[in-house]
């Protein structure tokens, strides 16, 4: 629904106005879209893997490289070592925690975890929809069952990332190509920070402070 | 029976309204730039950051082979945007809705500030938790919110260092980028309740401190504020860019969510999002990505705020779009690449601009959005704050030619003038001089007296009234002996025309 009717038409009306009034003289072409689209890797080969891990250290966020699905809870249990609780999305893969001794909270069993309990959570382990090597980004996507609700890598201090190769892309607009924009998503790049001292990066403000991304492939 | 045809009152395009908001200073850009020029740790503290950013910039932006690329499809997306805006505004509201938005219209930041003051209040809450957002700095929420019993806590970091000092903000990116660590450190000892008063100045202990602040806040908020760097038209997609996470706190946490944005920020499709994505955090903060962007459509039941709001904001835009030229400035998406590389920025600073959109952008958004009503009016002496070198264009990553928009204001900054200055003076005796050759031949007679005033030393030192002005500061060069034209007929005879 739309509130304020006669707002919207007066200012409906000024924009058309406005848009006639300033016409270009000469009518714009199509938009040239001559940028890479793909980038010099192939999804999942070995270079786009190569440059995620090397961008994603960058922000100075640490990445475990693991052979196979087999050799994820190793790793886990390695990160999560000084975790007293971690909390994890209902649909995670469950082998991914057994060598670690955090007390595992599942967020909707039995029920929705709330912020305030989350605050007292220590560490967050989820999956990822796609990473995009050129920027050493990864995206959660909320309806997916391995990443879950936003606030759940939100309020923990330390997030655990497992990200699988099929999943890393290499540029930006390959990423958006595999989103659906109706789900809520959560692009992370690096651990939270700050550049408003002047200008110098400082890791680790309101997000998880500690970002560990486990590579597996 | 007949019935007669009232005509409907025609809708004009319209400039932002004075007296609300904070598009306008007090003070012309010179008088308020004299103060700040006298300013040395202001100067230092603008001269080490924008130092720094220029270099990340620089770095970041080197390594893209497809720079140039990218540059011309955001610039054609926004021109495309421009050309169709009623109408991906409509399409955007009905996206919106029909995920369980809902959609507000504005036509200047008092009305803006209504809305989103009886949002608030609806919900019941007495405070809000608010994201970095220059539409709402624009319409001056926080003191309306303020003025109607409602508290508006800003969470990024710069904003609450200039919330806290009760300062104005001076850049669009960082807007505490005029102080210093130890500056922010006294700030903090002063101003935020149980901070431990053993604070250093290290930016790691300040980022903490600010941490500890607002972390209850953000838990036990009920409303938030935001503003939105693009709109999706055809999936009703919103997407904040930022930082720290204070942004994800208040997108997620709270109950109810409330978004003011200007209606030039909507863009046609998801797809489009794949270009402003890479030019705006490189053109930014220097980085290949900034480290948090959210998107959310509407309402996602079970998670996140359950209530959405989303209100669209005139301000001026349309008047900006009836411009021919001037519309391009609406092409900007806030990087604030161009304040970095402005030298006039770096020795002024940003509060000189009055308004809340400094630089080289400002100087002219801020005189399109308002209209420019005489020569006593502060935006009237923005266009003149630039020395025309060109950085800002080469830096802007869509491509706005901000220094043929600067000529273009100046010019709306002459017509404007009701009684005229000695410039103009100056300017139109120039255009009888240069619009007819023989006129022209005429004047260059007239400059072998200039060769006898500047005597030996071959420049002139002082004229009399109303030129004084000009060589009480500066000396002028005395004329050629030989002007082009005769030049060119001594060089080239029988071919002059």
């Amino acid at each position: 629904m739309s509130a304020g009717g006669g707002a919207r038409e007066e200012v409906l009306a000024r924009l058309r106005a406005g848009r006639d009034a300033g016409a270009p003289r000469v009518a714009p072409g199509p938009v040239p879209r001559d940028y890479a689209r793909r980038g010099e890797h192939e999804p999942g080969s070995a270079g786009a893997l190569a440059l995620l891990v090397e961008r994603v250290e960058d922000y100075r966020a640490t990445v475990t490289r693991v052979a196979g699905e087999g050799d994820v809870a190793g790793a886990v249990a390695r990160l999560l070592v000084h975790a007293a609780s971690v909390a994890v999305p209902p649909g995670l893969d469950r082998a991914w925690l057994e060598g670690t001794s955090a007390a595992v909270v599942v967020d909707g069993e039995p029920q929705a975890l709330t912020a305030a309990a989350l605050d007292h959570v220590d560490a967050v382990l989820t999956g990822a929809a796609v990473a995009v090597a050129e920027t050493g980004t990864f995206v959660l996507d909320a309806a997916a069952p391995d990443q879950g609700r936003r606030m759940l890598t939100l309020v923990p201090d330390h997030h655990v990332c497992v990200i699988r190769a099929r999943d890393v892309v290499g540029t930006v607009p390959e990423a958006l190509a595999r989103l659906d924009p109706a789900h809520p998503l959560t692009f992370v790049s690096g651990p939270s920070a700050t550049s408003d001292i002047e200008l110098d990066r400082v890791e680790g403000v309101h997000g998880p402070r500690r970002l560990d991304v486990v590579l597996v492939g | 029976m007949s019935t007669t045809d009232l005509p409907l009152p025609t809708v004009r395009p319209a400039h932002a309204p004075p007296g609300v908001g904070n598009l306008r200073g007090t003070r012309s850009f010179p008088a308020e730039a004299r103060e700040s020029l006298q300013d040395t740790q202001l100067r230092r503290n603008l001269g080490k950051a924008t130092g720094v950013i220029r270099a990340k910039r620089a770095a970041v932006v080197d390594e893209v082979p497809d720079w140039e690329e990218l540059r011309l499809a955001g610039s054609a997306i926004k021109t495309d945007v421009m050309a169709r805006l009623p109408e991906l505004l409509e399409q955007l509201e009905a996206s919106v809705t029909a995920r369980g938005g809902v959609v507000h219209w504005a036509r200047d930041a008092a009305e803006a500030n209504v809305i989103v003051l009886d949002l608030v209040r609806a919900t019941g809450a007495d405070e809000v938790v608010k994201v970095k957002s220059m539409a709402t700095q624009e319409t001056g929420l926080n003191e309306a919110l303020e003025a109607g019993g409602v508290a508006a806590w800003e969470t990024d970091l710069a904003e609450l260092i200039v919330q806290l000092g009760e300062d104005r903000p001076s850049h669009i990116l960082v807007p505490a980028i005029h102080r210093n660590r130890s500056e922010i450190r006294e700030i903090f000892l002063r101003e935020m309740p149980g901070v431990d008063p053993d604070l250093t100045d290290e930016p790691r202990r300040l980022a903490m401190a600010a941490r500890a602040h607002l972390r209850r806040k953000f838990l036990s908020a009920q409303v938030a504020v935001s503003g939105a760097n693009f709109a999706v038209a055809d999936s009703g997609t919103l997407s904040v860019v930022e930082s720290e996470g204070n942004g994800r706190m208040c997108l997620t946490l709270p109950r109810t969510l409330i978004t003011l944005m200007g209606v030039e920020k909507v863009v046609p499709t998801w797809a489009d999002l794949e270009v402003f994505l890479q030019l705006l955090p490189r053109s930014s903060t220097g980085e290949r990505m900034n480290p948090y962007t959210s998107t959310w459509t509407g309402v996602t039941p079970g998670d996140g705020p359950q209530e959405f709001h989303l209100v669209l904001l005139d301000n001026g835009r349309s008047g900006v779009l009836a411009d021919v030229d001037g519309r391009a400035a609406l092409n900007c998406i806030r990087c604030s690449a161009c304040l970095n590389v402005c030298p006039v920025y770096e020795r002024a600073g940003g509060h000189a601009y009055g308004s809340v959109y400094p630089g080289p952008i400002g100087a002219v958004l801020s005189p399109l959005l308002t209209g420019i009503t005489g020569e006593d009016d502060p935006n009237a002496s923005l266009p003149y704050a630039s020395s025309l070198c060109g950085a800002c264009f080469d830096a802007c990553p869509v491509r706005i030619d901000i220094p043929n928009l600067l000529v273009q204001q100046r010019a709306a900054s002459v017509e404007s003038h009701h009684r005229p200055t000695g410039q103009d003076v100056a300017m139109r005796a120039a255009r009888v001089a240069m619009t007819s050759p023989g006129r022209f031949r005429a004047a260059e007679k007239g400059l072998g007296l200039g060769r006898a005033l500047g005597g030996r030393s071959g420049r002139i030192t002082a004229l009399p009234w109303p030129a004084s002005r000009w060589t009480s500061s500066r000396d002028v060069p005395v004329p050629p002996a030989e002007t082009a034209r005769d030049w060119f007929a001594r060089t080239r005879p029988g071919r002059e025309r």
